[in-house]
């Protein structure tokens, strides 16, 4: 009897422990678990491993952004329009706290912005301005690498850094592994914090990261990025396809010196800054 | 058997009180099937027959948010000639604009808390919350 | 076996209770925390990690620890740790209880926590990290159990249970390299960002592990009538000393390469946790004494065990001291140092101080002492068992 009873516990110990884990080994199995994280990470293999930071993606859309910061010198004012704009688009709380905040598009000086940069004799116009700072959408970006869910991921049809607020298990592992301090966290239920709902998008709930979305759900109805449209007159921010030559944004950057964010780390941004 | 007097006694009683949630609704009239409100601006066309959308309403809005956050697949739905956009917020809440009417009634009587609106709007609560200058 | 912890001395319950407060204490934090979001913590946008991850990494440290006695043990066949091999073992098996539930409590929507099964992601060093620690568990329990089980019959244990042994000593050091790699492979944290996290991971594992086994084992001496034999406590604190000694070894290269190269990134951290960084007219500087105190522990046993080795003296008092001392100082240099000076400088190169909260003091304190729970119950059974073989 006791043996028997012995085996039998032996059995359904071990059935409990594959019906566990079955579900990770049909995944790992099934599907390519590691082409599925994002384009950068492997499928693509790009092959500058060259000292030199050339970025290139070989193929298809990357989408990426450049801010002329020229025009935003001595105007904070613009600043906070494409700032207001984000946060009015997306619903995002605002905190008064630095510990809790929630940000997708904020401006900082340049030392915070750009702190590899040097900032001894700075010119007088990067001393006295704020710069923009935004999630940087990485053609290698470090938060999808480090991901445990893939909460966080590369849209293959746009090289958007996307999340899946659904999926998010918010173990802030992403904000570990982002350089640009792009990713915030959601410390408690943000809707208080919101000042007035925008219908068209979701709030997020507590527990969950999130970030610069690129304005994904405006792209797909033919807009522009909420940021992009507020400063559209002084055309401040450029937005496109940055793997498309005839684009305006290839353009500006082929007639322009740009500087991208911590480019030494191979995040491959895709934000510009024209300073 | 060894104790059959206790035994068979314990058993009976364990079967009741298992079976108890069948007995208390097969004799009670507390819960009778909820009767939701249709849609407010007469809409009769749903992406789908409503036999389908009640058996497997939620299958389909994972399958939607994975095309849409996912996939990048933002492909639009269209019924009646008017086009919907993937989502809860921006095709379902279109015509079934009374969640706690539409949702709630029903999600109730399963006993089910879907965490939809833990960031999903609801127009009224969208509302609630308006630009007022 | 299981039998065996419902029988104990008015000591033993008193013991019992006094954890079992802690861990309700800790269980009404928890769901204070659980019910408004980790807000209720101190850690912050810039800060996103705190107190809970840094007691997992150092626990991951104690659970790999017992590969030190596990090692000598079934490699060299070191008879002398005969009795306390299954100490090791079972303290694996508390610590990575109190790992995982440190996890658990750490992230902020603990009810999909399933979704690193059922999404598995191999590019995560989470992944492998939950892969390793569920893996170095089942091994430990497996292990563990089926020893005790075979000494308690007074038959040799089974011929399979030894691949199951030998499995567990890489995978011990697997626990501990893995969660180093969850730091280490981060770029633009200049402090983690370095090739030697991993071994001197271990080899503070290597110290901080053994060094709670002796007094684990000093304890029961004293209150359970179970004693290691001073032979196997001399050869603690031999591993315990060339474990410590490398750990300081590696923190010297640590303070070379940052203030030699020169370089402002790599030198940050160290500034913060040792002398204070001076930012913006104010100099951040909480963690100086606790970092001081971690050296002055360090090299303060390293010295009483030396004096010990050399003066050939031995009492359970000098033991005990040696130990607490070491251990304290392990646990403030990674359980505290490590993390909080790798998160001090942000990204933006900002400095933040971290501040815990008393709820979250008072969940890290629960899980504490779920973790002494489970091991007070484990070693309670290796204790009687041995007992009982003895009576015979």
């Amino acid at each position: 009897m006791d043996k028997k009873r012995r085996k039998f516990l032996k059995v359904a110990g071990a059935t409990a422990l594959a019906g566990i884990s079955a579900p990770a080994v049909v995944k790992l199995t099934s599907t390519p678990a590691l082409a599925s994280s994002g384009h950068g990470a492997v499928a693509e293999g790009q092959g500058n491993s060259d000292a030199s930071h050339k970025q290139e993606t070989p193929s298809g859309v990357r989408l990426g952004m450049v801010f002329d910061m020229r025009k935003f010198y001595g105007h904070p004012e613009l600043m906070d329009k494409a700032i207001n704009a984000c946060n009015k688009a997306h619903n995002i709380p605002q905190i008064d706290s630095k510990k809790s905040e929630i940000k997708w598009i904020w401006r900082a000086p340049f030392n915070n912005v750009f702190p590899e940069h040097s900032a001894y004799h700075a010119s007088e116009s990067t001393e006295n301005n704020d710069f923009m700072a935004v999630c940087n959408h990485c053609d290698e970006p470090p938060c999808v690498r480090v991901c445990p869910t893939k909460a966080t991921f590369v849209l293959e049809k746009s090289g958007i850094v996307a999340m899946d607020y659904h999926r998010c298990i918010g173990c802030r592992f992403c904000m570990m592994g982002c350089p640009y301090g792009a990713r915030s966290f959601n410390w408690f239920d943000p809707r208080p914090y919101i000042k007035e709902y925008n219908p068209e998008f979701p709030t997020r709930m507590r527990g969950v990261v999130e970030k610069c979305n690129f304005c994904g759900e405006r792209l797909a109805k033919g807009l522009e990025p909420a940021c992009v449209e507020a400063l559209k007159e002084v055309g401040a921010i450029t937005f496109g396809d940055l793997n498309d030559p005839d684009s305006e944004i290839a353009k500006i950057l082929r007639e322009n010196h740009t500087i991208q964010r911590k480019p030494a780390l191979g995040t491959k941004p895709s934000v510009f800054y024209i300073v | 058997m060894y104790n059959k007097v206790t035994i068979i006694p314990g058993l009976i009683i364990f079967v009741l009180l298992v079976t108890f949630p069948l007995w208390f609704n097969a004799f009670s009239t507390a819960s009778t099937v909820p009767k939701v409100e249709l849609p407010p601006g007469g809409e009769k066309q749903c992406v789908a027959p409503a036999a389908e959308m009640r058996a497997s309403h939620m299958q389909m809005l994972n399958e939607w948010r994975d095309d849409v956050l996912r996939n990048g697949n933002r492909t639009t739905v269209t019924v009646e000639g008017k086009v919907y956009r993937k989502g809860l917020q921006m095709a379902c809440m279109e015509c079934h604009t009374n969640k706690e009417k539409f949702c709630d009634s029903c999600h109730e009587y399963a006993s089910v808390t879907p965490y939809c609106w833990d960031c999903h709007l609801t127009p009224s609560l969208a509302a609630s919350k308006k630009e007022t200058h | 076996m299981i039998e065996k912890v419902l029988k104990g001395n008015s000591r033993y319950w008193m013991w019992l209770a006094i954890l079992g407060a802690f861990i309700a204490v800790g269980a009404i934090c928890y769901i204070r925390q659980f019910n408004y979001g980790m807000g209720l913590t101190g850690m912050g946008r810039d800060l996103g990690w705190g107190l809970y991850i840094s007691q997992f990494t150092f626990l991951v440290g104690v659970a790999a620890g017992g590969l030190m006695l596990v090692l000598p043990y079934y490699i060299h066949n070191y008879k002398v740790f005969g009795r306390i091999t299954i100490l090791g073992e079972f303290l694996a098996i508390s610590a990575i209880v109190m790992c995982l539930l440190f996890i658990m409590v750490d992230i902020g929507q603990p009810l999909r926590a399933l979704n690193m099964i059922l999404h598995p992601t191999p590019n995560s060093m989470l992944f492998w990290d939950m892969c390793v620690l569920l893996g170095y568990l089942t091994l430990n329990i497996i292990c563990g159990w089926v020893i005790l089980t075979s000494e308690r019959k007074q038959v040799k244990p089974p011929k399979w249970v030894y691949i199951f042994v030998y499995t567990s000593l890489p995978f011990a050091v697997s626990i501990h390299t893995v969660t180093a790699m969850l730091y280490c492979g981060l770029p633009g944290r200049h402090f983690w960002l370095t090739a030697i996290t991993a071994p001197r991971f271990l080899a503070s594992a290597f110290a901080a592990g053994p060094a709670l086994i002796a007094l684990a084992c000093l304890i029961m001496k004293r209150f359970a009538n179970f004693d290691a034999g001073k032979e196997a406590m001399n050869k603690l604190t031999t591993i315990i000393m060339y474990a410590a000694l490398i750990n300081a070894f590696f923190v010297c290269l640590e303070f070379f390469v940052g203030y030699y190269s020169n370089i402002p990134g790599h030198k940050h951290s160290l500034d913060y946790l040792f002398f204070g960084l001076e930012h913006h007219g104010h100099v951040y500087n909480n963690l100086v004494p606790f970092m001081w105190t971690s050296v002055f522990l360090c090299f303060g046993s390293l010295a009483l065990f030396g004096y010990m080795k050399i003066a050939k003296v031995y009492t359970d008092t000098l033991m005990a001291i040696g130990c607490i001392a070491i251990f304290i100082a392990l646990w403030l240099d990674k359980g505290l140092g490590f993390v909080m000076g790798g998160l001090a400088v942000s990204p933006l190169e900002e400095v933040v101080e971290y501040y815990p909260t008393a709820n979250e003091i008072g969940i890290t304190l629960g899980i504490w002492a779920t973790g002494f729970f489970v091991l007070t119950m484990l070693y309670k059974i290796a204790v009687s068992v041995e007992h009982e073989v003895e009576g015979h």
